[in-house]
């Protein structure tokens, strides 16, 4: 961490934005030190995202002063701020998939010959991509296309690419919400290997736990407003959810609840898909909320997918109500009142263009249609008004597109569009993966709602966390197996990173 | 004239898949207010481009604005409409369909021979739009069945097919003198209005309480909104889709029954190149390329605005040749302005971030 009285790095002074008349960002001041982890948190809508646009060049301030390295500076455009050693790994990753990692990492400017030579050196490409990444210590092969890997390896790309323009500044925008435990521990150590080298680094994110894990410094911001710098060891949790939020959250509920009792709504017995996961067994009672943990492609999306009827099973029974079913399609599930709340709201849940009540109803047309074919859009109106009070979702109104709605905010439209539909069995795979603290514990409120009405629940989630908050029950599943079946009580962060990693304890 | 009726239902009818710029909120007023401009250029642009063309060719011309000349327009911008309307369903699912001029010109061939062989007419309309309906539903299966990768293959091989069976059946001939009967649909009048004008006018109604009041329709805005949500909703998506190519067709075939009518003849170059002049139309009435967005009233609007453009610029004695050149900077200059909406909304979206 780089002492107090040197010049920061970067330091911006009352920065003010405004956009349309709305101001985003009030007269924020935040600085980064030489060799620093910076944590930059906030819910969605503080200005986060803002601010860091405006030190890549992609925005400018309305008012306020840009220092780097103590010399007053214009960032304009995103190449000036590259020019500058700003970089930034964006949360949706910016990698060309069908080429090879070390073409991703000089893409734009690959090393040509000198003079009127314009060949493109491919020895000289694949020699530095090689050394930047063993200087991350991880010696991937440059020549392998970017398609082909793990996500928190696109991520290591991203920041060799970074390095490779001489970075002093990465910006990291949640780059851990996509990866697991384990592949989040070795995105810390990069990162202080980054550090060690003397870059700094400005981490966003939502996962407060994280941010003691990796940070120097955090800073707070709410509504546009500079809330709080701390220290980290000044900063605790609650303190600083406190600062997001402006009022107290109780998360946790520790409370014994009694054992579950309701019948049985949902039960899979040896189901099995070659290369996704093998002689998959449980069942969800009626009430009850049922987690799923394991590490990243442990095949929990895939083994949710194929029950809702998204993926070909090759062997195995699922039973609903006790009847023995067979679900070819999504139309089967949606018609067998089953909910899949999928890992990728944009891509799986939402109807990004369309309204509020279009993708409200969306999963229900007959119950909505008046002789079974004509929509009856006041009654739309109405259930998705009605859900939207249930649900506190901030919206000025129900014909608002989905698209303009907050990450929460969008997460409760695909909620809504299975409550409307009456669905009896709901599964979430990764119900609040990029959402901020206050939605969140508005979701997981709705979650034990749900079950206290009688729905059976499957959450299927990568933070141990969510999944200890939630569950009444826990499964474990290792490469494609459930490795072990936790009751509440008995459940700890240790046994489940155990039975999920396979043994070995990180 | 009915340009009127189109702009009432323009203006009061909510885009289908959701958010009408007025009536949604933001936080700022000018925002509210740009976002209600922007609503209103999507839903008034194509409108506004049809009334300015029709203005100024008026000037020129004193010919242009006659009762006997704005429905000679209209007459002729009928077939054109009839695989516009096939080609606006098709591309709101995010496809498109370049078989329609060729089904158009087999079933143009087919129904005319048939009409030749004798066949009571009403029976070879049936027979007509059955053939389409079928050669449409077969271009949805390869899509769907197949899991053909994009639209474009199953009906850029359809063209071919269907052109070609066209040349096989005709060997090459037109066939012309058809009956009376049957040439009313395209050539015939009702109290000075062209059945074909009529014929075009009735199936935009349906088509529009079909997409804007109907599960089906709202099935059909999900699936180009976004494929994979609507599947993971529970929405047959194959099943739409084959249903969305086959009405393609099915229109289509309407187009050649026009299209024989009207020139008492039926060959098998019939509707060469109209799939381009369709998807023109629809992409002119403001539908977008990537699916979940377009109206009907829209598209009647884009396939007007060529049809008076063509007119306009035959009166005024340009040639053929010169046409085709405007018509190209005009699909070009139409999606440009959409381009530059898109962008000011998007601007404005970035500002909530």
């Amino acid at each position: 961490m780089g002492t107090q009285e040197r010049e920061p790095l970067l330091r911006m002074e009352n920065i003010t934005k405004s956009f349309s008349g709305v101001t985003v960002l009030a007269d924020v001041c935040f600085d980064v030190q030489r060799g620093e982890v910076h944590a930059l948190i906030g819910e969605n809508g503080a200005g986060k995202s803002t601010l860091m646009k405006i030190v890549t060049g992609l925005y400018a301030a309305d008012s306020g002063k840009v220092f780097w390295k103590g010399r007053p500076v214009e960032i304009n455009t995103p190449h000036q701020a590259h020019v500058l050693g700003i970089n930034i790994v964006h949360q949706e990753l910016m990698l060309v998939p069908q080429l090879s990692i070390g073409e991703n990492i000089f893409l734009g400017r690959h090393p040509v010959g000198g003079g009127f030579s314009r060949w493109v050196r491919w020895g000289d490409i694949n020699h530095r991509a090689k050394s930047l990444l063993e200087g991350l210590g991880h010696p991937l092969d440059p020549k392998r296309p970017v398609g082909e890997l793990s996500i928190a390896e696109q991520q290591l790309v991203e920041i060799a690419r970074a390095l490779a323009f001489s970075a002093e500044l990465i910006i990291m925008d949640e780059p851990t919400s996509p990866l697991s435990e384990h592949e989040t521990t070795r995105l810390f150590r990069t990162i202080s290997q980054l550090t060690a080298r003397g870059v700094s680094v400005v981490y966003i994110s939502h996962r407060l736990k994280e941010i003691h894990q990796v940070a120097d410094r955090v800073t707070v911001l709410r509504d546009g407003q500079h809330i709080a710098t701390k220290p980290i060891s000044e900063a605790s949790t609650d303190n600083l959810v406190r600062y997001m939020v402006g009022r107290e959250l109780s998360e946790r509920s520790s409370e014994s609840k009694s054992p579950v009792n309701g019948d049985e709504a949902l039960r899979v017995e040896g189901l099995t898909v070659r290369g996704k996961f093998t002689d998959i067994s449980f069942s969800v009672r009626r009430g009850e909320i049922v987690g799923l943990a394991g590490l990243v492609g442990a095949g929990r999306t895939e083994l949710v997918e194929t029950l809702f009827g998204a993926g070909e099973v090759e062997s195995g029974k699922v039973y609903l109500d006790g009847q023995q079913v067979a679900i070819k399609s999504p139309i089967d599930a949606v018609r067998h009142r089953l909910a899949l709340v999928a890992d990728d709201r944009k891509a799986k849940g939402l109807v990004l263009g369309g309204s509020v009540r279009f993708n409200v109803a969306l999963a229900a047309p007959k119950k909505f249609a008046r002789y079974g074919v004509f929509l009856n859009s006041a009654r739309e109106r109405e259930v998705a008004n009605d859900l939207a009070r249930e649900l506190h979702l901030k919206t000025p109104n129900v014909e608002q597109q989905v698209m303009y709605l907050s990450g929460g905010g969008q997460q409760k439209v695909v909620l809504a569009k299975w409550l409307s539909a009456d669905s009896k069995v709901f599964i979430l795979d990764e119900p609040t993966r990029g959402i901020d603290v206050g939605s969140k514990s508005e979701i997981y409120d709705l979650i034990r709602r749900l079950a206290e009405r009688g729905v059976a629940v499957l959450v299927v989630s990568s933070e141990l966390e969510e999944i200890l908050n939630l569950a009444d029950r826990i499964l474990v599943m290792h490469r494609g197996r459930i490795t072990g079946e936790l009751a509440r009580k008995d459940a700890t962060d240790e046994l489940i990173m155990h039975l999920a990693t396979g043994g070995d304890v990180h | 004239m009915n340009t009127k009726d189109a702009t009432a239902a323009v203006a009061e009818e909510p885009s289908p898949i959701g958010t009408s710029g007025a009536t949604s909120d933001l936080p700022s007023d000018s925002g509210r207010w740009s976002r209600a401009g922007s609503g209103i250029m999507r839903r008034f642009g194509p409108l506004l481009g049809l009334l300015v063309t029709c203005a100024v060719l008026s000037f020129l011309s004193p010919y242009f604005l006659t009762f006997d000349n704005l429905i000679n327009v209209f007459r002729q911008s009928s077939i054109n409409a009839l695989l516009a309307l096939g080609q606006l369903l098709v591309i709101i699912t995010a496809g498109i369909d370049l078989s329609v001029g060729s089904i158009l010109g087999l079933s143009c061939v087919l129904v005319a021979m048939m009409l030749k062989a004798g066949v009571p007419w009403p029976l070879c309309i049936a027979a007509g739009a059955c053939v389409g309906t079928v050669l449409g539903m077969i271009n949805g299966l390869l899509l769907t069945k197949l899991r053909l990768p994009h639209p474009f293959i199953p009906t850029l091989g359809m063209m071919n097919v269907a052109r070609g069976l066209a040349f096989v059946i005709s060997g090459g001939f037109p066939i012309s003198e058809l009956p009376q009967g049957f040439r009313f649909w395209g050539a015939g009048t009702i109290a000075y209005i062209p059945v074909p004008v009529i014929l075009v006018l009735a199936i935009y109604a349906l088509f529009h309480v079909f997409l804007t009041r109907t599960t089906l329709g709202r099935d059909v805005y999900a699936i180009g909104g976004n494929k994979q949500a609507a599947m993971f909703s529970g929405i047959p998506v194959d099943r739409r889709l084959t249903m969305v190519y086959a009405v393609s067709g099915g229109l289509a075939a309407l187009g050649a029954i026009v299209l024989a009518g009207r020139l008492n003849s039926g060959f098998p170059l019939a509707g060469d190149g109209a799939e381009l002049d369709a998807i023109a139309a629809v992409i002119i009435g403001g539908a977008s390329f990537f699916g979940g967005v377009g109206t009907v009233w829209g598209t009647l609007i884009g396939a007007l605005i060529m049809g008076v453009l063509r007119n306009g610029l035959t009166l005024l004695n340009v040639s053929p040749n010169w046409q085709k050149v405007v018509i190209g900077v005009v699909i070009v200059a139409a999606v440009w302005i959409d381009v530059l909406r898109q962008r000011a909304s998007t601007r404005r979206r970035l500002v909530r971030k």
